[in-house]
């Protein structure tokens, strides 16, 4: 035995290398502590980007607009014809002028205050729609994609609402009620969650197997913790671009159905039946401001949307975050 | 695999039946006026109840429902009521399917090569011009209502461009502008999530290693990021191939073209029951497949997927 092994042997018996340190607390603190929060930073990405703030503004600021309209000095009724008061019949496709800030439509009413009432429905109708289907659609989704018991139950489901023509549920309700704000949101609920769950059910299918997951689930993590902890956190990028489009997809749904004539009624005015009185008008050009008008407002939603879906992707990322 | 594929199938007609017997009810909860579509004033109440009783709506419901089954069993989809009165919903069908499908898959093939290369460009170039132009396009497509830019396209560009504004089936040109402007919507949605699903897999360590490792860029792109980011799309696609048979409302009618877009809508409003059912029989097969072979399209482009239960999973 060499002489340099003994002391080696003389270092492990000695007590005092191997002492408990004592707990210091601050020590623990310095190099332990970490001030990242994830939405924090990525409510602080998506604020550096420039034009997704302003698109955010944009949208408070038509959405704010669209309530405090009515009760500006000097507008107009949505609903009402305008007579002519010189030759007593209505003011039908008048240009835009001083007294109709947007001109009027066919039936002599005014386009200015159409646009906005029409803005503030089709926006809540698009909210109301867009938060359930994220609340309702991503749940559905999620244990649609990773509880393999309940697959077949809500495939089946997804299945029988899925093919059931809307165009029969919308013209029986139409002829049970008649058409509303409330029946329109009642129909586009029924079966607007769909496509947010098949969404999400499948990114789910794509992750649930990865290892980790495989890791999480010999560790037995429950279900439910593993879809918050796991899966869903994996997807927010996705699932909020989907979540961004899928309001002005509303938008565009609800035009459609104006279009096959199972829209709101014209009494309530709406960005769907506003484009759809303009497509009408198309081929004379100097109506055309009737369509030009609902599409611009239509066009911002949109753009504000999409840019702020974009933008919130790339911040919920945490790999770009720092 | 293959019990998997079983039970699924099998499933699948439960669905079907189901889907077609509640739409069948459905049908029958609609006011008996409908049937008459503006004749019903002309019409004394003996002949209302004549045509009524002719067209079997006065036997109660399982009757007619158990009629309805019968001829199905014997392939019989049975005759038009009010489209085309009398004809074989086999005949109109077929004279109306060809066109659709055509049209669709020709606008599906130009999406999807022009959406992809559009989307794979806009990821490799992110922030740059490249990605702007294209964001720019994409945005416009969403933005823009398309009952509103397809008209402009039928007035302008077939104007500018030479193009028949009509369809018409003797002369191939008028095929195009249809068929480019169907596809203007697709391009715009495979072009986005590509993007989308790249720009996330190009951040994964993986991707780092390997640069780090000195793998070429292109090798990455197309082993690794592209082929990553297509399971996600690859889902939609059998659906997309099937509804081709579904046709497009909007340029059907813009375009006059003789297929199957608004038949379902327009036999709905006028009540044309056994057509209705037949097209509801036909979409739902189509709609519960493709959601099917997605599945399965999936797991191709993904081995690690498994459909089937067995490993630990839940």
């Amino acid at each position: 035995m060499g002489a340099k092994e003994e002391q080696t042997l003389q270092a492990i018996e000695d007590r005092s290398l191997f002492e408990f340190a004592r707990f210091d607390e601050e020590a623990g603190e310095r190099i332990g502590y970490s001030d990242y929060s994830y939405w924090g930073s990525t409510i602080r990405m998506f604020l550096k980007n420039k034009t997704a703030v302003i698109a955010l503004c944009a949208m408070i600021a038509l959405l704010a607009f669209t309530f405090i309209q009515p009760y500006l000095p000097n507008q107009k009724d949505p609903t009402k014809v305008y007579i002519d008061p010189n030759t007593g019949r209505q003011l039908m496709n008048q240009a835009p002028n001083s007294e109709h800030w947007f001109g009027t439509n066919s039936i002599g009413q005014d386009l200015w205050s159409r646009i906005w009432a029409g803005t503030r429905t089709s926006l809540l109708i698009a909210l109301i729609v867009g938060i359930w289907e994220v609340g309702f659609g991503i749940l559905f989704g999620a244990l649609w994609g990773y509880v393999r018991q309940l697959d077949a139950l809500i495939t089946e489901i997804y299945n029988i609402i899925h093919n059931i023509p809307t165009t029969i549920v919308m013209t029986l309700l139409a002829y049970i009620m008649r058409p509303s704000f409330k029946t329109m949101i009642l129909a586009m609920c029924a079966t607007g969650w769909l496509g947010m769950a098949r969404f999400v059910r499948n990114q789910i299918v794509i992750i649930r197997d990865r290892e980790y997951n495989l890791a999480s689930r010999c560790l037995g993590t429950p279900t439910s913790r593993i879809i918050m902890r796991n899966l869903l956190p994996y997807l927010v990028s996705v699932i909020v671009l989907r979540i961004a489009l899928s309001i002005p997809g509303t938008i565009g749904w609800e035009v459609f159905l104006t279009y096959i004539g199972l829209g709101l009624p014209v009494n309530t005015p709406s960005l769907g039946n506003l484009v759809n009185e303009g497509r009408r008008i198309i081929m004379s050009p100097s109506l055309r401001y009737q369509l030009v008008f609902p599409a611009v407002v239509l066009s911002i939603i949109t753009i504000s949307f999409y840019v702020m879906g974009n933008a919130f992707s790339d911040a919920a990322d945490p790999r770009n975050h720092y | 695999m293959l019990r998997y594929t079983l039970k699924r199938l099998w499933q699948s007609a439960v669905t079907v039946f189901i889907v077609i017997t509640v739409v069948f009810l459905l049908m029958r909860l609609l006011p008996a006026e409908g049937y008459f579509e503006e004749n019903y004033d002309k019409l004394t109440p003996e002949q209302r109840e004549n045509i009524l009783r002719s067209l079997g709506l006065l036997d109660p419901w399982y009757v007619q429902l158990r009629t309805f089954y019968a001829s199905l069993l014997r392939w019989d989809l049975g005759k038009s009521i009010v489209y085309r009165p009398k004809v074989d919903i086999a005949v109109i069908l077929k004279s109306k399917i060809p066109y659709s499908v055509r049209f669709g898959l020709a606008a599906m093939s130009i999406s999807l090569v022009a959406g992809l290369a559009m989307g794979v460009s806009q990821a490799r170039y992110k922030g740059k011009w490249v990605d702007r132009i294209f964001t720019g396009y994409i945005v416009f497509i969403n933005a823009v209502p398309a009952a509103v830019y397809l008209i402009f396209i039928q007035l302008y560009i077939s104007k500018t461009v030479g193009l028949p504004i009509l369809f018409d089936r003797g002369r191939p040109i008028s095929w195009i502008l249809p068929a480019v402007s169907m596809s203007l919507g697709g391009i715009a949605g495979y072009a986005m999530w590509m993007r989308r699903y790249m720009v996330d897999e190009l951040n994964k360590d993986y991707i780092r290693l390997a640069r780090a490792k000195g793998m070429s860029g292109t090798a990455i792109m197309v082993k690794h990021v592209m082929r990553n980011a297509f399971v996600p799309m690859a889902q939609y696609l059998p659906a997309s191939v099937l509804f081709t048979i579904s046709g497009s409302i909007y340029i059907e009618s813009l375009y006059s073209i003789p297929g199957m877009g608004g038949l379902l809508v327009d036999a709905i409003q006028r009540q044309d029951n056994t057509l209705v059912q037949a097209l509801v029989l036909i979409f739902s097969t189509l709609g519960i497949v493709g959601l099917f072979l997605g599945d399965v399209a999936m797991a191709i482009f993904d081995p690690r997927i498994k459909l089937a239960r067995g490993g630990g999973a839940r």
